[in-house]
């Protein structure tokens, strides 16, 4: 392409971190130095370029963690190495958190300030920071480090969390948690946090000895997530044997006959998604393990990530065996550090010892993982949105129809389901579908992760049937901490609703939350007692919708805004709320249908769903 | 010797769908808009642009069919058999209004055809929001995604609006981004679409997504080759060559005293055809018809702004 530079240029450290992804430059075209032959032909065009963009993404994490920030003569690299527009480039590099367009120092401190973190004293984090530093963004005195504040960082077992991420030539990123004043100040300081504690530590039921009831958590704690022998010898990879044994018709019919529906928080019946890829003409077919977790309060998929990787991939190779995918993204969030590495660790194992590759097993089929790192952008778990992420382009998701499994990623028929969904079709391969469908009840089949975390006495990932009661789930975890009173359950995340104490029976199905009005989403169990500020909490959400929205479309850009101002005017007129509020409870109202009716994607027609159930059920504004 | 005719092209096949009650038959492949535009209903329209793949990103075009949990945009949403479309339901008029007051409301619509029609006729109360604020150049384009900012100094009067000082960089055009409803016509007119340039993308999240260059550079140092294809595209105003945005600031901008004249564009041998918007005698403007078939509506920078030399010469 014909494009135009600036005359920014990218320093040598800059360059030698693209050339680290890239290789080095071949021609004066992209970004080398003249040579000969340049003058006499191109080395692609269009196709070329298109090619080339899915490594926008990379190339821009790869300046970002050496020197901290994305400066226009990087930029400018980046973009002559993979012959993309600047201003196109701008525009991704813009639209994730985790990239900074302005010089900043290297160490940035993330301090999680959403829902289970604020449940947890979040506050008092953010209140020692701006005194000791200065306000969010603000360098320290020495210049090395700066603070922020962040979304959930997917942690909340072990809140209030912080994330240290320290750009140089031996980048690191690293969780601190639980966090307290004084470690986040270490943090700062570029003290290395204490090594976080043992994955198993995050499944209560594994902690007190009750492995029995687990099925897709069994292995968690209990495998060398590092150990592909380890993995086997816990029962790894027979599944794959065995869905080579039934065929690709056959994985497809056990997944249908599970009555499998997807852990996502859609709730999508999953052998009706493979089904479709699998039979779809159009070739390449493309598979994408949603691992960008990032609903408020949800941090299941990470446990899984972390404590058992090699059964991530084992079931990917599954579904791309039974769909006819050669390759397989999984999408992570930028900020699970200690499940980046554990993966990666996994993938390369997995390939060194034919578990990946031309011919998986000696099987005779061909199958790859990819791993791809997110930005920071709560939108890219979004189904469209994460293709265009992988892509190279904004991640903006699209509309639909057309569908996924008809024009994915690339364009081209793609299966993609949540790493939780993923794991069931181990135990649905190995016991057989109609097995496993008398797990749970009719309508939801099988065993759900739970995320329990807020004011409760253990939190933690829980693994139960489908069908017992939020009430029972709460015992399971000792109830309230502290011997406080519950005050509401946020069920679904902040994409779903409040739950009241006298509401506590509700069966845990999909069928029996939606019965009640509410969803189970991604499993988010945030339990909330007379120690938390609703107000506080109901506006912590409105933040995170407005600053988590792409922007694309009207109802969810502005909507998310008016909705915020509103629930701010409420909490400014206090008790008098119920009273005088009236007009701004009418502007939630009519602005919570628009965004239910209009907006282009999940994230919009579900951005009120919490605030809306905090007003009717909850009455904090009465 | 008798003829037989000639199909030239296979007869395209007819779908047949339901209108508020109505049986509308049209061409496969048509959006639900051509349908319900066909049998005169009129559907508001603000992102869509007749020479630019429909982005629906406004959704104030939204209309309500049968079986579909959400509605659904009827610029972009093809014809199916059987489809049973509501153009004025309930839902789709909540829809309308509720997108022409947030719009409205953050916006400055001034210069949007029929805005202030359809604010009627849905009953659209863009003010009922707060005291919009205003931002001064450069703080939007300093935003950063997922950074949360508070109003200003905690007023909860204010709504927050993309209101900032015009953009003027240049001697041709004008970027007033206040007027900007992010329809990404321009972005699309000067990317792929049609003039290949790329030297606009969009730029940012959420509320704080805008039109930029990269780092906001101004556009004599960006890629922009001053085509004006992006002007053409713009439904708001928010881009319009200096000369109207100069003239529309001086109050004598006077449409109704302006004509229209069609002639070729004389520079090359394509042959454009140019539309001279002409008041009191000078022309004020040069646009090219969007269904003209060579230029659907765009041109270079030699047809839209080089017509200086055929003006009257300002007296020695």
């Amino acid at each position: 392409m014909d494009l135009h530079f600036h005359d920014a240029r990218a320093t040598p450290v800059e360059q030698a971190a693209v050339d680290a992804l890239l290789g080095p430059p071949v021609t004066g075209w992209a970004g080398g130095e003249r040579n000969a032959t340049d003058r006499h032909g191109s080395t692609g065009g269009a196709d070329r370029a298109r090619a080339q963009r899915p490594h926008l993404l990379p190339a821009l994490h790869a300046v970002n963690d050496r020197v901290g920030w994305i400066s226009p003569g990087a930029l400018n690299y980046v973009c002559q190495r993979l012959s993309v527009p600047p201003a196109e480039a701008y525009g991704v590099m813009t639209f994730y958190a985790l990239f900074s367009p302005t010089p900043r120092p290297p160490r940035v401190v993330h301090v999680c300030t959403d829902l289970a973190c604020l449940a947890a004293g979040a506050s008092a984090i953010e209140r020692e920071l701006t005194d000791t530093i200065g306000p969010a963004g603000a360098p320290t005195a020495d210049g090395t480090a700066t603070w922020h504040r962040s979304p959930c960082l997917g942690v909340c077992e072990r809140a209030p969390a912080a994330l240290v991420i320290e750009a140089g030539s031996a980048p690191r990123a690293a969780t601190v948690c639980p966090a307290s004043p004084e470690t986040v100040a270490a943090a700062v300081r570029g003290e290395p946090p204490a090594p976080e504690v043992r994955s198993i530590a995050a499944i209560p039921q594994a902690v007190r000895g009750d492995r029995d009831s687990l099925v897709l958590l069994r292995r968690v704690g209990v495998v060398d997530p590092a150990s592909l022998d380890d993995y086997r010898s816990h029962g790894g990879y027979e599944a794959l044997r065995r869905a080579i044994a039934l065929g690709a018709t056959g994985v497809i019919r056990e997944v249908t006959d599970s009555r499998l529906l997807g852990r996502g928080g859609a709730a999508f019946p999953a052998g009706r998604k493979w089904e479709a890829v699998a039979r779809n003409p159009v070739r390449p077919h493309w598979l994408v393990c949603n691992a960008d977790e990032s609903e408020p309060g949800t941090f299941k998929d990470r446990v899984l990530l972390e404590g058992d990787p090699f059964a991530v991939i084992e079931a990917m190779t599954i579904a791309g065996y039974a769909t006819g995918c050669h390759t397989g993204y999984i999408y992570l969030r930028g900020e699970y550090p200690r499940a980046r590495q554990r993966l990666e660790g996994a993938v390369a194992e997995a390939r060194q010892r034919g578990f990946l590759g031309d011919d998986v097993m000696g099987m005779g089929f061909r199958f790859d993982v990819e791993l791809f790192r997110g930005a920071g952008a709560y939108i890219c778990g979004e189904e469209t949105a994460i293709f265009n992420s992988i892509e190279g382009l904004r991640g903006e998701p699209r509309n639909k129809p057309p569908f996924p499994v008809d024009e994915g990623l690339f364009g081209q028929p793609t299966l993609v389901n949540n790493v939780e969904t993923l794991v069931n079709v181990l135990p649905i391969v190995l016991g057989g579908g109609p097995a496993y469908a008398t797990i749970g009840t009719d309508g939801s089949t099988g065993t759900k992760l739970f995320c329990l975390s807020g004011r409760v006495a253990s939190p933690g990932v829980y693994e139960v049937p489908f069908g017992i009661t939020l009430r029972e789930l709460l015992d399971m975890a000792g109830g309230v901490a502290d011997g406080g009173v519950l005050r509401a359950v946020l069920l679904g995340g902040a994409a779903g609703g409040f739950v009241t104490p006298d509401g506590l029976d509700v069966p845990l199905t999909f069928e029996g939350a939606r019965a009640a009005a509410t969803t189970l989403g991604s499993g988010v169990v945030l339990v909330l007692d007379d120690t938390v500020d609703l107000v506080e909490f109901v506006l912590r959400i409105a933040e995170f919708f407005r600053d988590e929205s792409c922007g694309q479309c009207v109802p969810c850009r502005v909507g998310t805004v008016r909705q915020e101002e509103a629930l701010r005017r409420l909490a400014n007129l206090g008790a008098d709320a119920g009273r005088r509020g009236g007009d701004d409870i009418a502007i939630l109202a009519d602005v919570a249908q628009v965004m239910r009716d209009a907006s282009i994607c999940g994230l919009g027609h579900t951005a009120a769903n919490a605030v809306e159930s905090a007003i009717e059920r909850l009455g904090v504004f009465s | 010797m008798s003829s037989t005719p000639v199909a030239l092209r296979a007869p395209v096949r007819k779908v047949e769908l339901t209108v508020d009650g109505e049986t509308v038959k049209v061409p496969e492949g048509s959006t639900i808009l051509d349908a319900c535009r066909r049998e005169g209903h009129e559907i508001p329209t603000l992102c869509f642009g007749p020479t630019i793949t429909p982005k629906n990103a406004c959704r104030v075009c939204m209309v309500e069919v049968e079986g579909a949990r959400v509605l659904v945009p009827s610029c972009s949403r093809t014809v199916e058999p059987g489809m049973v479309v509501h153009t004025a339901s309930d839902r789709v008029k909540h829809s309308r209004r509720m997108v022409l007051e947030l719009l409205g409301s953050s916006v400055d619509l001034s210069t949007t055809a029929n805005v202030e029609r359809w604010n009627h006729e849905y009953r659209a109360d863009p003010g009922r929001f707060g005291r919009p604020s205003f931002s001064d150049a450069g703080v939007r384009d300093a935003a950063q995604a997922g950074h949360h900012h508070l109003p200003p100094a905690g007023d909860h009067a204010i709504a927050e609006t993309v209101h900032q000082p015009a953009t003027v960089d240049n001697d041709l055009y004008v970027r007033d981004y206040a007027k900007c409803i992010l329809c990404y016509q321009c972005v699309d007119a000067c990317g792929e679409q049609w003039q290949n340039t790329f030297a606009i993308g969009v730029a940012g999240r959420g509320f704080d997504a805008r039109i930029s260059t990269e780092f906001a550079l101004g556009l004599p140092d960006s890629a922009c080759v001053y085509c004006g294809n992006c002007i053409a595209v713009c439904p708001t105003g928010a881009l319009m060559p200096s000369i109207e945005f100069d003239m529309r600031l001086a109050g004598t901008w006077d449409a109704s005293r302006q004509t229209a004249t069609d002639t070729i564009c004389p520079y090359c041998g394509v042959g454009c055809n140019l539309t001279l918007h002409v008041q009191d005698n000078t022309i004020v403007k040069v646009t090219s018809p969007a269904d003209h078939d060579i230029t659907s509506g765009n041109l270079c920078i030699k047809g839209r702004f080089g017509f200086g030399h055929v003006q009257p010469r300002p007296a020695p």
